[in-house]
């Protein structure tokens, strides 16, 4: 039994790195309805950033995180300068973006091989003093506490950001209606390019704590994420943003109650991938989504 | 208060427009009429810079606003209801006012709302409601509303009364009238021209791109010509709209 209450609370924690991952895919294709591929590479950058700040440059974590947050953020901008914005015009640009975003996934997984090796890499110790908590048998470090505190409060921000200011609702209504939005005053190159920089910074958090959590960080790591935050938006309702968040949390707890149940690790993402197909044969359009189907 | 020479607008190779010239005058109602597939929604949307002129020169208040960009020209107050409305179905009904004030002061913000919700008590009563719960004719309302939210000196009204049941296309005249008697300046497009006439203090006759003639109002709708083309058979119809 406590076995499996700590495999749930550690699903929780990895379900929130997935949510928070899941949340700035599912933002960039809500606006644009268009899969930003290099989310992922983003994510590994962000991470990689941070521990070369906390590493190299000496820096606190403290400090570490929401710089190589911004740094994330300002690849979203590049990302869309490069790959997205001169396509736009194009009939084809939701399958031309998608191939372009593969394209930067490729160039920024090289960079980041070139700079940091292809070695798995680690934040030093004593990066985040951990303390360590015995609660019914149940383990839970400062550090697992830290992460879904903070993948928690910018999910929240984020949510609130979207439904309460103006540029929020400004993004929701390019999402809607370009061309309303568009008459109606906003500068719609200007919030698309305002939710890559949201979008991507978020990717970029998500790939800190990520590393944080597991002690590891590889050029490749984010194609371990890649799928699951796929699956994940899938799994919410694509462009949904609460969907992403309950859809992280499903996917990381599916993960470990496998894992919790089997008693190994070989059948993890067999089982959480065909949880997303039995959900979406229930709901096809994911946990959230608004049922927007395609006509047959 | 708008002036504009010589405008041509093209999709590829089509000219929907084709070196058009018209003029309105501040606080009047003018009017472009013609069949479907004129080029009338193309022209307001030249105006207000969603689709760009490949010649031609668009004068504002003097100014020179051809090059401008859609959202530099609602900050100019140059304002469209677009034809179809386009409500933004999954915000509700105050957030689509709230945007229609999107290039406005936030200390406008609560004397507006409460103007339009007086003009419009239907609004305030679903004002949480999604946009797209409304109504066709409740979703034209709004329409309105946030375009007057925006604060337009120049209001482009794209074919208000398209698709509404007889009583709702009153109302909608009504409140065209309403507008004209504030002194709103109106460049008013619809199909329904004979109603559009009654409004409007000068028109524009628009067919294949072109605009084919032009005039006061009332003297167009005298014309024989204008009236057996354009305006059906029914010139002994009480008008509905004083
Ligand atoms: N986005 C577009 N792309 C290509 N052709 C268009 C587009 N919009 C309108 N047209 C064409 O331009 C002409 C004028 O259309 P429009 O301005 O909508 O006419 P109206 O509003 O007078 O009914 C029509 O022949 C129409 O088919
Ligand atoms: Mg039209």
């Amino acid at each position: 039994m406590n076995l499996l209450a700590q495999q749930l609370v550690n699903g929780l924690f990895i379900g929130s790195v997935y949510g928070l991952f899941a949340v700035g895919y599912t933002l960039v294709f809500g606006v644009l309805d268009i899969l930003n591929l290099a989310h992922a590479a983003v994510f590994t950058l962000g991470g990689l950033v941070a521990l070369w700040l906390v590493q190299t440059a000496g820096m606190s974590i403290w400090l570490a995180f929401p710089l190589a947050t911004l740094f994330a953020g300002l690849l979203g901008l590049l990302l869309n300068q490069v790959a997205f914005a001169p396509l736009r015009k194009r009939a084809d640009s939701q399958f031309s973006g998608l191939i372009s975003s593969i394209a930067m996934a490729i160039i920024f997984e090289a960079v980041a091989m070139g700079l940091f090796g292809a070695r798995s890499v680690r934040f030093p110790q004593g990066t985040v003093s951990v303390h360590i908590w015995h609660i019914a048998g149940v383990t839970i470090t400062s550090l697992q506490v830290g992460i879904v505190l903070v993948a928690a409060l910018l999910m929240v921000v984020l949510t609130l950001f979207i439904q309460r200011t103006r540029i929020g609702k400004a993004i929701r209504a390019v999402a809607e209606s370009e061309r309303a939005a568009m008459l109606l005053g906003v500068n719609v190159n200007g919030i698309i390019a305002s939710t890559f920089l949201i979008s991507s910074a978020l990717g970029g958090a998500a790939g800190i704590l990520y590393g944080l959590y597991f002690d590891a960080l590889a050029p490749d790591m984010g194609r371990s994420i890649e799928l699951k935050g796929l699956a994940v938006i899938i799994l919410g309702g694509m462009g949904s943003i609460p969907g992403a968040i309950l859809g992280g949390l499903a996917f990381g707890l599916s993960e470990v109650l496998t894992v919790a149940i089997t008693g190994t690790s070989n059948l993890r993402d067999a089982v959480a991938f065909t949880v997303l197909f039995a959900i979406l044969l229930i709901r096809p359009s994911g946990l959230l989504g608004r049922g927007k189907m395609r006509e047959a | 208060m708008l002036e504009v020479a010589g405008l041509t607008v093209s999709y590829g190779p089509i000219e929907a427009v084709r070196e058009i010239s018209l003029r309105v005058t501040e606080g009047t109602v003018v009017s472009l009429v013609g069949p479907n597939g004129a080029g009338k929604s193309t022209t307001l949307n030249a105006l207000s810079g969603v689709v760009p002129a490949a010649r031609g020169r668009i004068l504002f208040q003097g100014r020179d606003i051809t090059h401008l960009s859609p959202h530099q020209r609602v900050s100019q107050g140059i304002v469209q209801i677009p034809e179809g409305r386009l409500v933004l179905a999954g915000m509700t009904v105050r957030e689509n006012l709230e945007m229609g004030a999107y290039r406005r002061p936030a200390s406008e913000f609560k004397a507006g709302i409460a103007a339009v919700e007086a003009r419009f008590p239907i609004l305030a009563e679903r004002r949480n409601a999604l946009a797209g719960t409304l109504s066709g004719g409740e979703q034209q309302m709004l329409a309105i509303a946030r375009g007057l939210m925006a604060r337009p000196k120049l209001l482009l009204l794209d074919e208000p009364s398209l698709g509404l049941a007889p009583l709702l296309v009153k109302t909608i005249f009504d409140i065209v009238g309403e507008l004209r008697s504030g002194g709103q300046t109106i460049l008013l497009v619809e199909q329904n021209a004979r109603q559009a006439l009654l409004v409007s203090s000068h028109a524009y006759v628009m067919e294949n791109g072109k605009i084919v003639l032009e005039g006061p109002a009332q003297q167009l709708m005298s014309d024989p010509a204008v009236i057996s083309t354009y305006l059906g058979q029914a010139l002994d119809a009480p008008a509905s709209v004083a």
